[in-house]
This record gives C-alpha cells, sequence and structure tokens, in this order.
C-alpha cells in the first residue's frame, strides 16, 4: 500500500550505448511533458489558492471587497491593547475561546472516532478474514455505508435519531436502557455523541477494507504453526497477527485521522449551530462566508491547515509510519 | 462439540448484527420514503403501503431533476479529465527515471490529503475572478483537487507493475511515447481505469463543500446540496417523507454500481488508501 519511496521504474533503458542515452533524454522530456498538465493543475487548484488563503489571513479583507485587502499583520492571529486602566485587552483567533472550543471539539471527534473505528474496523477485518458460506454477502453489506453520501446518511440518521419519531428512541424506550426520548442531534450532551455514531457506522467500512488487506498478507503458515504448536488464538493475535499488520494499521488510521480532522459536510447537517460540535472547519467557513469576516476565517483555515500538518508530521514520526509496509 | 457449537452461533451471531448495522439505516430511509401522510410518523420495521407520492413530489417540485443532471454532469467531465490527465502523468512516473520524481509523488500525495478549507478562500477568490462562480464549470475545476492526485496515485502504482518487455517491444520499433501510452499501456490499464474511475466518481458525486460553497442558484446546485437545503413550506415542517425519496435517488445507482465493481472497489481503495 501507499509506498512513499516508489521503486524505481523498470529500466526499459539500461544497455549502455550513445544511442541509448539519446533516446533516455527524449524520454525525460516527454516525462516532463507529459506531467505538465497535471502538476499546473494542481498549482492552479491548491497550489495558488492555500497561498491566497494564507495571504488573506494577515489582511483585513472582507467577503465583499477581496480586491482592497490591507496588510494588517499577525491581527487576526492575536493583538492586544492596553487600556489606560492597564487592563490589557487580547483580541484575535488566538484569544477567541470559540476558536479554542473548536479545536477542542475536532480533537476529541478525532480521537473518539477513529478509536473506535480501528478497533471495530478490526473486528470487521478478522470477520471478513475467515472462510465462512456468506462471507461475500458481508462485504457487499459493509460496502453500502461507504458508498452512500455524507449527505444522505446524515439525513437518514437525522430522521432515525428523531426526537419524536425517531426508531432510535423507540427501539432504547422498548430495551428499557433510557426513560424518555432523548433529543440527540438537538441536546448539548447528545449532539457530539449523534455525530459519533453516524460518523462510525459511515466510515468503519474504509477502515475494515484497509486492514483486512493487511491481514491477507500474513502468511496462512503462520496461522498453521501456531495451531499445531498449541498457541492459544489470543496469544496468535497479539503476539504475531498484530505486529504483522501494524504497518497497514498505521496507514489506516492515519488516513482515517486526516480525515477526521477536517470534518465538515456531517456536522453542518446533523447538527448544525451546535457549540458542541462545531469544528474548526465549520467554524473557519462560518466566518469565511456567513459572518463576513473573510479575513478572520482565512486566519482559522490557515490555523487548521498548520494543525493538520504538525500532527501528521509528529504521527509519521513517532509511529515511524513505513509507507513501504503494507502491500507489496 | 458443545463448545464449537457455542463458539460457531456467536460467530454468526456477529456476522449478523454487522450486516444488519450497515444495511438497516438505508433499509429503513427506503421504508420511508414509501410512506404518505401520518403514516410517516408511525414507526414500522416491514413495508405496509408502497406509496410513490413523495417520489413524485420530490421530481416535479423545484429543481430535483436538474440538480441531478448537474451532479451527473460534474461527477462524468471530472473522471473523464482526471483520467486523461492522469494516465500521462502516471507514465512518466511509472515508467519513466527522472531526478525529482520521488518528491513529485511525494508532493501529490500530501494533495490528496489537504484540508479542502485550507484552500476555500483562494479558490473561492480565484472562482470568482475567472467568472465561473456558480456554473458547472467552477465544480468541475475545483473538484481536481482531491480526483487529480488520488488517479494519478493509483494508476503510477499499476503502471510501474507492468512488465519492461512489452514496452521494449515498443521501443526497439521506435514508437514515440504517445504511442506506447495509447498502443501499447492504455489495453493493459482497462481495470485499473475503471476503478479509479468509478472512485473518483464517486468522490465527486457525494462532494459537499465546494458544491455548497461556489454554486448559489437553486438551479446550479448538485443534490447533495439540494438535499441538505430541502426543507418544507415553514421552518417547523421538516419534508422527510421527501427527503428519504430523494436520498433513495441518489444512493440506489451508487449502490448498485458498487456491488457490480465491488472487487475492483476494494482493490483500488486499498491502492490508493482514498477517503471514503
Amino acid at each position: 500500500m501507499t509506498d512513499l519511496t516508489v521503486a524505481d521504474p523498470p529500466a526499459a533503458l539500461a544497455h549502455p550505448s550513445h544511442i541509448h542515452s539519446d533516446l533516455k533524454a527524449q524520454r525525460v522530456r516527454s516525462a516532463w511533458v507529459f506531467l505538465a498538465p497535471t502538476l499546473l493543475v494542481l498549482a492552479l487548484v491548491a497550489g495558488w489558492p492555500l497561498v491566497r488563503t494564507i495571504y488573506f489571513s494577515f489582511t483585513d479583507a472582507s467577503l465583499t471587497n477581496l480586491a482592497g485587502a490591507e496588510f494588517v499583520g499577525f491581527q487576526n492571529y492575536l493583538s492586544w491593547i492596553t487600556l489606560k486602566s492597564g487592563r490589557t485587552i487580547y483580541k484575535g483567533l488566538l484569544a477567541d475561546p470559540a476558536w479554542w472550543n473548536a479545536v477542542w471539539n475536532t480533537l476529541k471527534f478525532t480521537l473518539i472516532s477513529v478509536s473506535i473505528e480501528t478497533a471495530l474496523g478490526l473486528v470487521v477485518a478478522l470477520v471478513l478474514n475467515a472462510h465462512f458460506p456468506g462471507r461475500g454477502l458481508v462485504r457487499a453489506a459493509i460496502l453500502i455505508p461507504w458508498a452512500i453520501p455524507t449527505i444522505v446518511s446524515a439525513k437518514m440518521w437525522a430522521w432515525m435519531l428523531n426526537d419524536q419519531f425517531g426508531i432510535l428512541n423507540e427501539i432504547l424506550l422498548g430495551l428499557g436502557l433510557i426513560s424518555q426520548k432523548i433529543a440527540w442531534t438537538a441536546s448539548p450532551d447528545t449532539a457530539m455523541v449523534a455525530v459519533l455514531i453516524v460518523d462510525v457506522w459511515k466510515t468503519t467500512p474504509f477502515m475494515a477494507l484497509l486492514i483486512l488487506a493487511g491481514l491477507q498478507m500474513v502468511p496462512v503458515d503462520i496461522y498453521e504453526a501456531a495451531k499445531i504448536d498449541g498457541v492459544h488464538p489470543l496469544r496468535v493475535f497479539w503476539r504475531v497477527t498484530l505486529p504483522l499488520i501494524r504497518p497497514a494499521l498505521m496507514v489506516a488510521v492515519i488516513f482515517r485521522m486526516l480525515d477526521a480532522l477536517r470534518i465538515f459536510d456531517l456536522i453542518y447537517v446533523l447538527t448544525p449551530n451546535n457549540a458542541q460540535t462545531k469544528t474548526m472547519s465549520v467554524l473557519a467557513r462560518e466566518n469565511l462566508f456567513d459572518f463576513d469576516k473573510f479575513a478572520y476565517g482565512a486566519a482559522a483555515s490557515t490555523m487548521l491547515f498548520l494543525i493538520i500538518a504538525s500532527i501528521t508530521i509528529l504521527y509519521m514520526w513517532f509511529g515511524r509510519v513505513n509507507f513501504e509496509g503494507g502491500e507489496r | 462439540m458443545v463448545a464449537t457449537l457455542a463458539k460457531r452461533t456467536a460467530f454468526y451471531l456477529l456476522v449478523a448484527t454487522i450486516i444488519l448495522i450497515a444495511v438497516f439505516p438505508f433499509y429503513y430511509a427506503i421504508l420511508t420514503s414509501l410512506k404518505s401522510g401520518t403514516a410517516l410518523f408511525r414507526i414500522d420495521y416491514w413495508p405496509s403501503e408502497l406509496s410513490v407520492a413523495n417520489y413524485i413530489s420530490v421530481v416535479s417540485a423545484g429543481s430535483f431533476l436538474r440538480n441531478l443532471g448537474n451532479s451527473l454532469l460534474v461527477a462524468t467531465l471530472v473522471v473523464a479529465i482526471s483520467l486523461l490527465f492522469a494516465v500521462t502523468a502516471a507514465y512518466a512516473l511509472g515508467r519513466v527515471r527522472f531526478r525529482g520524481r520521488s518528491l513529485l509523488l511525494l508532493t501529490i500525495l500530501s494533495v490528496s490529503m489537504f484540508p479542502q478549507i485550507a484552500v476555500l478562500a483562494g479558490l473561492f477568490e480565484l472562482i470568482r475572478g475567472i467568472g465561473i462562480f456558480n456554473t458547472p464549470l467552477a465544480l468541475i475545476f475545483s473538484y481536481m483537487i482531491f480526483t487529480l492526485p488520488f488517479t494519478v496515485w493509483v494508476l503510477t502504482t499499476f503502471m510501474r507493475d507492468l512488465p519492461v518487455e512489452i514496452e521494449e517491444a515498443a521501443i526497439v520499433d521506435g514508437a514515440s511515447p504517445w504511442v506506447i501510452i495509447t498502443r501499447v499501456f492504455m489495453p493493459l490499464m482497462w481495470p485499473a481505469l475503471v476503478t479509479t474511475g468509478l472512485l473518483a466518481f464517486i468522490a465527486a458525486w457525494n462532494e459537499f463543500l465546494f458544491a455548497l460553497t461556489f454554486t448559489s442558484s437553486d438551479v446550479q446546485r448538485t443534490v447533495p446540496v439540494a438535499i441538505a437545503l430541502l426543507s418544507g413550506s415553514s421552518n417547523f415542517e421538516i419534508p422527510w417523507g421527501n427527503i428519504m425519496a430523494a436520498s433513495v435517488i441518489v444512493t440506489v445507482p451508487l449502490v448498485v454500481l458498487v456491488l457490480i465493481f465491488q472487487r475492483r472497489i476494494i482493490s483500488g481503495l486499498t491502492a490508493g488508501g482514498v477517503k471514503g
């Protein structure tokens, strides 16, 4: 899976000869020509907009006046004025409790959802790795949540989690697990739980399939040898399976983490205007387009980018993620 | 004997639970979409009536069909353009040795991990600047940020693993790189193209943030945004029947595609680690 240091391409022209070196130069030239459209598009759609977002975060740009934006330094991030009374007032993103609330919500959501998804994904992957009649059925079934658009799953679950007519309250009441109907998506205590339920339902299949790919790389003879030696299956799992699938697991976790850290659509649709679930992405977009605080929103976007980049680097550093592991 | 029986029962119970949880919400959405009137607010586990009233009202009212057309147009063009660019780029990255290749691959991979919100402000300015705001072009252009890196990445891995010999023969015959791509590699690449194309299609079909931000009128919206903004005659009355009918309409083609191509999709997912 996704080896970063991709092995060298097959050397079609490795024979030493001056004709070949000519041909080789021609090949390298055409390689750059072939790459040009992709690189150009990516520079236009990713590189330039990122630079502009960062630039806007240092200006006073507003939605209606982007062109007239003027440089204001770090004012959107942090600024302070000391009053005559000696009191200092801090302003800007880094002094904004709403921002820190969003950071906290995002981190909480990421940590909990990715942990649950990894654990459940592992269970589903182990089931799919066993040979039993009906395996194809399970695989087909778990692809359904993955294929459903996030907006549609948010709406489907919003209906199931509906406080008055929702089926979930009905089932939980019937089982005696709750004593009264819960307003899952509206109540501050349960909004995050509702988001987590839907996210886990939707993305566990992805996790399971990535882990399954790792599981299928484990040679069967290891299990057979362990069986002959009479090693307990749980011990085999902890001592053999888990270390062997660790590279695949680490890659799966980082993909999910990056996705969870930027979550927007599920929260925007399922629990709109709820301080308990407002994430960095939601807060950034709100400032950019709804509150007419474009520059402030750009600052939030830039911070989000920096946070995600540093978490990724830290994770790859400490987790020693080996992208060469996994599949091949 | 008893122990194995108990184990087997427990295993199949787990299997049944997984299937039930995975499928039930969609089943329940279909069930709800087929109800009408007050039956909507009664909880049933089995179909009690088969009314298509919700479907008719969703399709006839507003611009839902137009939104469906927008989604189809945008997703199809995004797939076609990404595949076209990605095939040539993947040939260069997968078959030719040159300096800076690894760095390029790393850059392309990191673009696919970009949080979309980080480019939103800059993209908004660019899209308004070149005058494609509130048109399908705005979406086709912006969706390249996630479909292109992914298709390049997967096709590069695929190309790299093709044997040297087929290309050598063509080079000996004096074929240019372009001929090699179109005549030698393309016929071998159909499976990979179908897989990546399908995954890119699903990603474009499901996208929400850009579609919400870069379109402003009802007729220009794609279906995910249309469904998110579907509201009743008053703010307090959410048209659940219509929402479920619309949801089923957008989802059924995807589910059918995914079930037909499930093996390909799984291999593509694990090769590219594409987001869900």
